[in-house]
C-alpha cells in the first residue's frame, strides 16, 4: 500500500501544491489530474522517489520510503515523459537493457513476444530510431507487459497513441490491477479502468 | 551486478553505433599532436623533448570532447531516471557509464599515442613508457571529468564550463603523466611518477562515481 | 539534540542571521581598515629596508596574507560545503557563494603582487615556481565555482552543485599543490622562494600578521555584507523580508 501525507513541491519562488494527501490499496488505481503546470509530473517524480518533496512524508507498507529506498525502487516501475529509449538501439536491445537496469533481466524470447504484443511484429529488430512517434512509445510501453513491479507510475501513458493501442494500454493495467498491482498515472482523457480507483486533482 | 554490466553492454554497444563520435575524438587527438611540430620547427631535439607534454595535453583535450555527451543523452531521453530509480546503487551504475567512456575514448588514445610518438622521434623505451602512462592516466580523466560532466547537465553553457571545472582538476595527472616519460628519458627511472599515477587512480576510483552520483541527483531533482 | 546544539543551529536561518550579520558586518569593516592602516604603515615606514632584496620586498606584506587567506577562505568554503551537506542548511550555501568572491580577489592579488615582486627579484613578471603556480589553479578553482553557481537558476540547485565542487577541490588542492612542487623539482624551479625572505626580522613578522588580521576582518566584513544581499534576493517572497524597516522605505 502506497501512503502519502501532506506532500508539497515548490518550483523556484513558487509553491506549486501543498497538502496532498493519498492512499493507493492493492489492485487500486489513482489518476492524477489538473491543468499544464499544475504539478502533476512534479507530484509523479516525487512519488517515485526521484525528487525530494518540500514537505510530508510517503510509506509504502507502513514504512517511510526513504528509509528503504531500493526495496522501494525494486518493487516500482516509473515512466516519465523520456521514453528512455536510445534511437540506435533496436527495440528488443532498449527494452532488454532496461529490463536489467530496473533488476529483472530478460530472456530474449520474453522480450521479443512482449514486443510482438504490443503491437511491434516485424519490427523488433529494427533501430527505434526508424520508427515513427507511436511506435517508439509503444516500446517504453513494452516494459509494463515484462515488469514485476508491484507499483506503476505512469506520466502520460496514453500520448502519442492510436485507438488501438489506447484499448490494449487499458488492458494491460487492467491485468496489472486484477493482479493486485497499485497504479499512478496522469492523462488529460477519462480513462475506464477495472477495479477501484479515484482521481486527483491538482491545482484548486 | 548484472546491472553494471548491462549499462557498460549498451554504452558500449551505442558507441559501436555512432562510430563517428568516438573517431572525431581520435581525430582531434592526431591532428592536435601534428599541430606542435608545424608550429614549432621540425627538430627532432625539440620535438623529443616537447613529445610527452603534447601527447598529454592533447589526450586531455580530446577527453574534453567526449565528456560533455557522458551524462547529456541519458538526461534527455530519461535513461537517467531509470538508473537513478534502479534497485543497484546508482554510483556502480555511473561507474559502469565511466568504464565505457574510458573504453571507447581513452583506451583507443593509449593505442595511438605510440605511433603519434613516432612522429616526435620517441625511442622506443620511451613510448612504451609513454604508453604505461597514458594507461594509467586515461582512466582518471574519465573519472575525475564524469564528475564535471555531471555538474553541468542541463545548465547553460555547459561545455565551456565543463573545461573550466575539469582541466584545473586534471593538472596532477598531467604532470606525473608526462612526468613519467620526461623522468624516464632523463634517466631518473618512471616509477615514482608510474606509483602516483596509480594511487591517484585508485582514490579516484574510489570517490569520482560517487561525487558524479551526488551531482547527477542533483540535476535530476 | 541537547539544548546546547539547538542553539547552534539559532542563527542558522536567514531570518535570525540577517539583521546579526547587519550589527556585526560595521565591526568588522572598522577593524579591518584600522588594522590594515597600521599594517600598511608598519610595512612602509617601520620595517627595515632589506638588504638584499632592497625596498622591493615590502609586496611581501599584501602577497603573503593574500595567500594564505586565498587558502584559506576556500577551506571555508568547503567546510560550509560540509556543512550543508550534513545538516541541509541553507544558511551554508548562502555563506559559501558569499566567500567566493573574496577568495578570488585574494587569489588575483596574490598573483598580482607575485608578478610585481618577481620582475625586481627574478627579472620576469613570471616565474613557474611551485607557490605561485598552485595560486594560479586555486585561482581557476575558485572561477570554476562561481562560474557553474552563477550558471545555475535555482539557487538551490546551484548551492548544492557549489557544495560538490568545493569540497571536490579542497581534496584536489593537497594534491595540485604536491605535484607541481614535484614537477617544480623535477624542472629545476626558481630557488628563491617569496615567503623565505631573509632573516625574517620581528617587525617584519608583526607587520605581516597584523596585514593578515586586517584581511581577515575584511573578509568576514565583506561575506556578511554580501550574504546579507543574497538573503534579501532569495527571501524576496518571505514575510519578514517584507516587514523589514529598510523595505518599506
Amino acid at each position: 500500500m502506497l501512503r502519502a501525507h501532506g506532500l508539497a513541491c515548490d518550483r523556484g519562488d513558487r509553491r506549486l501544491f501543498s497538502g496532498v494527501d493519498l492512499r493507493v490499496q492493492p489492485g487500486e488505481w489513482l489518476q492524477v489530474e489538473g491543468a499544464n503546470g499544475a504539478g502533476k509530473t512534479s507530484l509523479l517524480r516525487i512519488l517515485a522517489g526521484l525528487s525530494p518533496a518540500a514537505e510530508g512524508r510517503i510509506e509504502w507498507n507502513e514504512s517511510a520510503v526513504c528509509d528503504a529506498r531500493d526495496e522501494y525502487h525494486a518493487r516500482l516501475l516509473y515512466l516519465g515523459h523520456g521514453p528512455a529509449i536510445k534511437d540506435d538501439l533496436s527495440g528488443l536491445e532498449n527494452l532488454q537493457a532496461s529490463a536489467a537496469i530496473a533488476g529483472h533481466p530478460l530472456e530474449e524470447g520474453t522480450a521479443l513476444a512482449a514486443l510482438r504484443r504490443i503491437g511491434l511484429r516485424g519490427r523488433e529488430e529494427l533501430p527505434t530510431r526508424v520508427l515513427s512517434q507511436g511506435q517508439k512509445r509503444r516500446v517504453a510501453l513494452a516494459r509494463l507487459l515484462c515488469s514485476q513491479a508491484r507499483l506503476w507510475i505512469l506520466d502520460e501513458p496514453f500520448v502519442a497513441l492510436d485507438v488501438a493501442a489506447v484499448d490494449q494500454l487499458c488492458g494491460i493495467l487492467d491485468e496489472h490491477l486484477s493482479r493486485g498491482g497499485l497504479l499512478i498515472f496522469t492523462s488529460h482523457q477519462p480513462v475506464r479502468l477495472a477495479g477501484q480507483g479515484g482521481c486527483l486533482r491538482l491545482g484548486q | 551486478m548484472n546491472a553494471f554490466g548491462s549499462v557498460l553492454r549498451r554504452d558500449l554497444l551505442l558507441a559501436t553505433r555512432r562510430k563517428s563520435e568516438v573517431l572525431t575524438a581520435l581525430f582531434f587527438f592526431m591532428i592536435v599532436v601534428s599541430l606542435f611540430p608545424l608550429g614549432i620547427g621540425p627538430e627532432s631535439a625539440i620535438l623529443r623533448r616537447i613529445a610527452p607534454g603534447v601527447l598529454w595535453v592533447a589526450a586531455l583535450l580530446a577527453a574534453m570532447l567526449s565528456l560533455n555527451r557522458l551524462f547529456a543523452g541519458d538526461y534527455q531521453d530519461g535513461t537517467l531516471e531509470q538508473l537513478a530509480l534502479s534497485p543497484t546503487p546508482l554510483a556502480l551504475l555511473v561507474g559502469g557509464k565511466i568504464l565505457a567512456h574510458w573504453l571507447t575514448s581513452g583506451l583507443p588514445l593509449v593505442v595511438l599515442a605510440p605511433v603519434l610518438g613516432l612522429q616526435f622521434d620517441l625511442p622506443a623505451e620511451a613510448l612504451g613508457v609513454m604508453m604505461l602512462s597514458l594507461l594509467l592516466g586515461t582512466p582518471l580523466l574519465s573519472l575525475i571529468g564524469a564528475i564535471g560532466a555531471a555538474l553541468t547537465l542541463g545548465v547553460r553553457g555547459g561545455g565551456v564550463l565543463l573545461s573550466l571545472l575539469v582541466l584545473p582538476l586534471y593538472i596532477p595527472t598531467l604532470i606525473f603523466g608526462a612526468g613519467a616519460v620526461e623522468a624516464y628519458t632523463a634517466g631518473l627511472g618512471a616509477g615514482a611518477n608510474l606509483s602516483l599515477l596509480g594511487a591517484l587512480l585508485a582514490l579516484a576510483v574510489f570517490f569520482a562515481p560517487w561525487a558524479a552520483t551526488a551531482a547527477l541527483r542533483i540535476a535530476l531533482e | 539534540m541537547t539544548p546546547s546544539s539547538i542553539n547552534w543551529f539559532k542563527f542558522a536561518a536567514p531570518a535570525r542571521f540577517y539583521p546579526l550579520a547587519g550589527r556585526l558586518w560595521p565591526w568588522f569593516a572598522a577593524i579591518g581598515t584600522l588594522l590594515g592602516l597600521v599594517g600598511l604603515w608598519i610595512s612602509f615606514f617601520v620595517a627595515p629596508t632589506d638588504f638584499q632584496q632592497g625596498e622591493g620586498y615590502r609586496i611581501i606584506f599584501i602577497h603573503v596574507p593574500a595567500s594564505w587567506m586565498s587558502m584559506f577562505i576556500y577551506c571555508v568554503m568547503a567546510f560550509y560545503a560540509l556543512l550543508g551537506v550534513t545538516f541541509n542548511t541553507r544558511l551554508a550555501g548562502m555563506m559559501s557563494s558569499a566567500l567566493a568572491p573574496t577568495g578570488a580577489l585574494f587569489a588575483f592579488l596574490s598573483l598580482w603582487t607575485g608578478a610585481l615582486w618577481g620582475k625586481p627579484m627574478w627579472g620576469t613578471w613570471w616565474v613557474w615556481d611551485a607557490r605561485l603556480t598552485s595560486e594560479l589553479i586555486l585561482f581557476f578553482l575558485y572561477v570554476g565555482y562561481i562560474a557553474l553557481t552563477a550558471a545555475i537558476d535555482d539557487p538551490r540547485r546551484a548551492d548544492k552543485a557549489g557544495f560538490i565542487v568545493s569540497l571536490v577541490g579542497v581534496v584536489n588542492v593537497p594534491v595540485i599543490y604536491f605535484s607541481v612542487k614535484w614537477w617544480n623539482t623535477l624542472h629545476q624551479g626558481a630557488s628563491v622562494s617569496l615567503t623565505k625572505a631573509p632573516s625574517m626580522a620581528t617587525t617584519m613578522l608583526l607587520g605581516m600578521l597584523i596585514m593578515a588580521l586586517a584581511f581577515w576582518a575584511y573578509t568576514i566584513a565583506m561575506a556578511l555584507y554580501r550574504v546579507r544581499a543574497i538573503i534579501l534576493e532569495r527571501e524576496r517572497n518571505a514575510t519578514w523580508v517584507a516587514e523589514l524597516p529598510e523595505m518599506k522605505s
